[in-house]
């Protein structure tokens, strides 16, 4: 018969970092030891443990990484709770790639880059950030603001510190909600400290963080004179089938799981406020 | 009656006395009434109904209608009467937020039987004394009105209003209804006859949720079978064995509150007899523990939230199903 | 074209039952309902039966996948089965145009093979309706119950069936009964098409508004005041979802067999409050956007991704099944201005 969608493949965990108290990092290979298969940033996978559930995840990695697929995985409901609980070694099922992901070759290409990450939303994001770092001369200066609740909170702060920071022509600008005595960086919140760093509005903004975050930093990013069709974000929903056929995560006449996650503003704009 | 109700509605909108009324919208055929938050005397004028189709008992909206600000007048038939009070009895309605109007009920009808007598293609129905004049498109019939009685109003238990605020029409007696004959039938039958009898019935089950969503005795603000934490949640049936289990687990989960208002089976898509079930629990309790109704006397306690002395004792259970 | 009398009809349907699996609907005490056949079954005359048609190719549960756990190992089984050829005898016009509108769905990219394999396996003979009812809307849809799709075309006429094949599925069915068929003029299916045709015309939602719906209307509908009053009484069950022809949403879960897991779908509705609820959101919190989200589903969002195709088909069981009479005519008069 031919192949199904819905029926996954194999994967193996053979890696798991602790990243903050709440999320950890999963290295996913096949049986024999490769990638499970090729993406492009932005894009997600189903995972899942059977008995437990299934459910969708923006991939970390970047389709640079041709040795393994990685998830930067929050604590939170039933699927992710039951991953935090397991060892290297563990069996998964995975299936995938969904979404239509980041425009990386086309629209970002050559732009300056304005990345804005709140918490665990620099999982998506990250896939992009090393793609561009990874072809380098394909795009312009790049801007990565990211901020978490705590020094403790920042999604594989060890990459970002050692080489994310050490690029040329990356600046990276971290900030944490509150003090913290062994934190001498920036303490506020996202959007404010984007407002506080001004940038220049030729730049090309992606956003991934609480709605919350995201609302705001919009807001702020228009009033320095962005516009709607240069600021891109990706956005979750329920998903089942990841392929535009359960109807869960239909919005208007788009469905997250294929014709997203990553939209323009303006073109959410069109669509109901239902995400 | 339709003319009095209307014009209470209207009186009660425009003296203030409250903000909304609840009642029942005109549809497109006469039978396909709505229940509807009528805002203005416009709009009662323009669009409330009832009639022998106004079936719908109203008094679970008075859950969330509790919840809004102002008062909402409501118009209870009888049996709707009981529901009221059962849940009045079970703190799920904010008692100062409805006015109640009891309204007098003759018996309501099924558009289901009308469609088992063949009539198709209806265009009109009309109200005559003991009769109903159809008219289809494929012609015009004259059906007696208690041929097409909903078996709830068949068997109606009781014509009295057991609370209101006020009266519309003289008030009624609880009846010495036929309700539990069929349920007789079912206990004479032998336990495989009557498994095979529900697993006919249950087979048809889509899980529509139909039946515990209409039901005023299920308030749950998370239903067992909606939780994921359950370990029983579930939106379809994986084997037969599974709907039986939820009918059952719900049977179970509203014995002695229910008040055989009917909706469950007025409701089913797959014309389920589900009120057979509730109903024979209402008979064991008056047989184990004395005659008791739900939502009959506010006042009373239910025999299976009370101790006494006279109370059976479990083992009896057992004896009755040797 | 061809023909049988009514009397010879079973004739013709065990012949059927003698090839392949045969379904069809029968009348049963609480309306019309598609069975396998069985000797002895006569085709139901109702207009139409309390489920849809859809089952047959969407049905309510089926396994998807097996699991085998074994401490850190899992495996996966593939439980798919080449299903058997069969025959739907009877389908009505609307039933018919719903499993183009789930083709669509199911058929796209990429495609879904458990639907696809029973509907390749499927021949559909499509029976024009000569007694539609009053809950009958096909017509709004530009469907005519006069003149079915499928892959046979059946009429009632004289006391005769006739048939006319519309694909090779339909020619392959015809030709193997050829020898309880006659020829015949079509002559009576053209007079029973008129009289149909004139039935319907007496149907009092026979021209509900459609033209409203346009995907450049996408928001303004969405934003329509009258959603709410629409709305208030819905009790938030799935009535009109499970009974539709055209409704696909479904939910996939695991079940611990104790031997292994299943892995299964079921359907599923928008109309659900847990339809859209994540571990720590859910975006849509009322009935009210449950409900509007499953109409603007069928008359605005499917629509402008299917070249105006609607996902209605007018076949009115959410008509007759909704408890509270809430449904999509109604929905339709409100938003296209009328009431």
């Amino acid at each position: 018969m031919e192949k199904e969608a819905l029926i996954p493949e194999i994967g193996i965990v053979t890696d798991i970092r602790i990243d903050t108290p709440d999320v950890r990092t999963f290295r996913v290979v096949t049986p024999d030891g490769k990638k499970p298969f090729v993406h492009i940033p932005g894009q997600c996978a189903m995972l899942s443990i059977p008995g437990v559930g299934e459910a969708l995840f923006s991939i970390t990695s970047s389709p640079t990484n041709t040795e393994f697929m990685e998830f930067s995985i929050k604590k939170c409901g039933c699927v992710t709770s039951f991953l935090h609980s397991i060892e290297p070694g563990q069996y998964v099922t995975i299936r995938g790639p969904y979404g239509n992901g980041f425009p990386v070759e086309s629209a970002f290409k050559g732009k300056d880059m304005l990345f804005v990450a709140g918490g665990i939303g620099l999982a998506p994001l990250r896939s992009v950030i090393n793609y561009c770092r990874h072809y380098r001369e394909n795009y312009g200066k790049i801007d990565i603001v990211y901020g978490s609740r705590s020094m403790q909170d920042l999604v594989d702060y060890n990459e970002i510190v050692e080489e994310w920071c050490k690029e040329d022509g990356i600046s990276v600008h971290l900030t944490i909600d509150r003090e913290q005595p062994e934190w001498d960086g920036h303490v506020g919140f996202v959007p404010n400290f984007v407002k506080e760093l001004q940038f220049d509005t030729n730049k090309t903004a992606v956003l991934c963080g609480p709605p919350i975050m995201i609302k705001f930093t919009l807001a702020g990013l228009q009033e320095m004179g962005f516009k709607k069709d240069q600021i891109y974000t990706t956005l979750e929903m329920r998903m089942k089938c990841g392929i535009g056929k359960c109807g869960r995560c239909n919005l208007g006449d788009k469905f997250i799981c294929k014709d997203g996650p990553v939209f323009r503003f303006d073109q959410l704009e069109e669509l109901p406020d239902e995400y | 009656m339709q003319k009095v109700i209307r014009e209470k509605a209207i009186e009660l909108l425009r003296s203030g006395k409250v903000d909304r009324v609840l009642g029942w919208k005109e549809g497109e055929f006469f039978y396909d009434q709505t229940p509807h938050l009528f805002l203005s005397p416009e709009e009662v004028e323009r669009t409330f109904v009832y009639n022998g189709f106004s079936g719908a008992n109203l008094s679970k909206y008075l859950v969330k209608e509790g919840l809004k600000e102002g008062v909402v007048a409501v118009f209870l038939k009888p049996c709707d009467t009981y529901s009221f009070s059962q849940l009045l009895k079970e703190h799920r309605i904010a008692r100062d937020k409805i006015w109640a109007v009891g309204i007098p009920c003759e018996g309501k009808l099924d558009i289901e039987l009308l469609r088992k007598m063949g009539i198709r293609g209806i265009k009109t129905i009309e109200e005559k004394g003991d009769e109903l004049l159809v008219s289809t498109i494929y012609g015009e019939k004259t059906v007696a009105k208690k041929d097409v009685l909903a078996e709830r109003c068949a068997n109606c238990k009781s014509r009295k209003h057991v609370l209101y605020d006020e009266l519309l029409g003289e008030e009624g007696e609880v009846l010495d209804s036929a309700r539990f004959d069929q349920i007789e039938k079912l206990e004479q039958m032998t336990s495989e006859e009557r498994f095979a009898f529900w697993q006919n019935e249950l087979s048809r089950c889509i899980r529509c949720n139909a039946c515990r969503n209409v039901c005023p005795a299920c308030t749950c603000e998370k239903c067992v079978f909606d939780n994921a934490d359950s370990g029983i949640a579930s939106k379809a049936p994986a084997s037969s064995f599974e709907e039986q289990n939820f009918h059952i687990i719900r049977a179970f989960h509203v014995v002695g509150r229910c008040t055989d208002c009917g909706e469950c089976s007025r409701v089913c898509p797959q014309g389920i007899p589900l009120h057979l079930i509730n109903r024979k629990f209402i008979k064991d309790i008056n047989a184990f523990y004395g005659a008791y109704q739900a939502g009959e006397n506010p006042d009373e306690r239910a025999p299976l939230t009370n101790y006494s002395t006279e109370d059976m004792e479990p083992g009896d259970v057992f004896k009755k199903g040797e | 074209m061809k023909s049988i009398s009514l009397s010879n009809l079973p004739e013709l349907l065990s012949a059927i039952a003698a090839k392949e699996a045969l379904y069809l609907p029968v009348d049963t005490k609480e309306g019309a309902e598609y069975k396998a056949y069985a000797e002895g079954d006569s085709l139901s005359l109702a207009c139409n039966t309390n489920r849809s048609a859809k089952d047959f190719f969407f049905p309510q549960v089926e396994d998807m996948a097996a699991f085998k756990v074994e401490g850190k190992k899992i495996e996966i089984i593939d439980v798919r089965k080449e299903t058997e050829d069969f025959v739907i005898f009877g389908a009505r016009a609307c039933d018919v145009k719903s499993f183009e509108v789930l083709d669509r769905v199911f058929l796209a990219d990429p495609v879904d093979t458990f639907y696809k394999n029973r509907r390749e396996h499927s021949t559909v003979v499509a029976l024009a309706c000569s007694a539609p009812e009053e809950t009958c809307f096909c017509s709004s849809f530009g469907i005519d119950a006069a003149e079915p799709q499928g892959d046979v075309s059946a009429w009632i006429a004289e006391g005769r069936m006739f048939f006319k094949p519309n694909t090779q599925k339909g020619e392959t069915l015809l030709s193997a009964l050829s020898a309880l068929l006659e020829e015949s003029d079509g002559a009576a299916v053209e007079k029973a098409k008129e009289e149909t045709r004139t039935i319907m015309g007496q149907l009092p939602l026979q021209n509900l508004p459609t033209e409203h719906f346009k995907p450049e209307k996408l928001m303004e509908h969405f934003n329509d005041p009258k959603w709410k009053e629409l709305s208030q009484a819905c009790i938030g069950c799935g009535t009109c979802t499970f009974v539709c022809p055209t409704c696909q949403c479904f939910d996939i879960r695991d079940f611990d067999t104790g031997n292994g897991i299943q892995r299964y779908r079921c359907w599923d509705s928008c109309m659900y409050s847990d339809f859209t609820q994540m571990a720590a959101d859910q975006p849509r919190h009322t009935q009210l956007e449950r409900f509007r989200q499953r109409f603007m589903h069928k008359l605005v969002y499917y629509p402008a991704n299917n070249e105006g195709l609607f996902g209605c088909v007018g076949c009115g069981r959410c008509l007759a099944k909704c408890p509270i009479s809430m449904n999509i005519a109604k929905v339709m008069k409100a938003l296209g201005g009328d009431k």
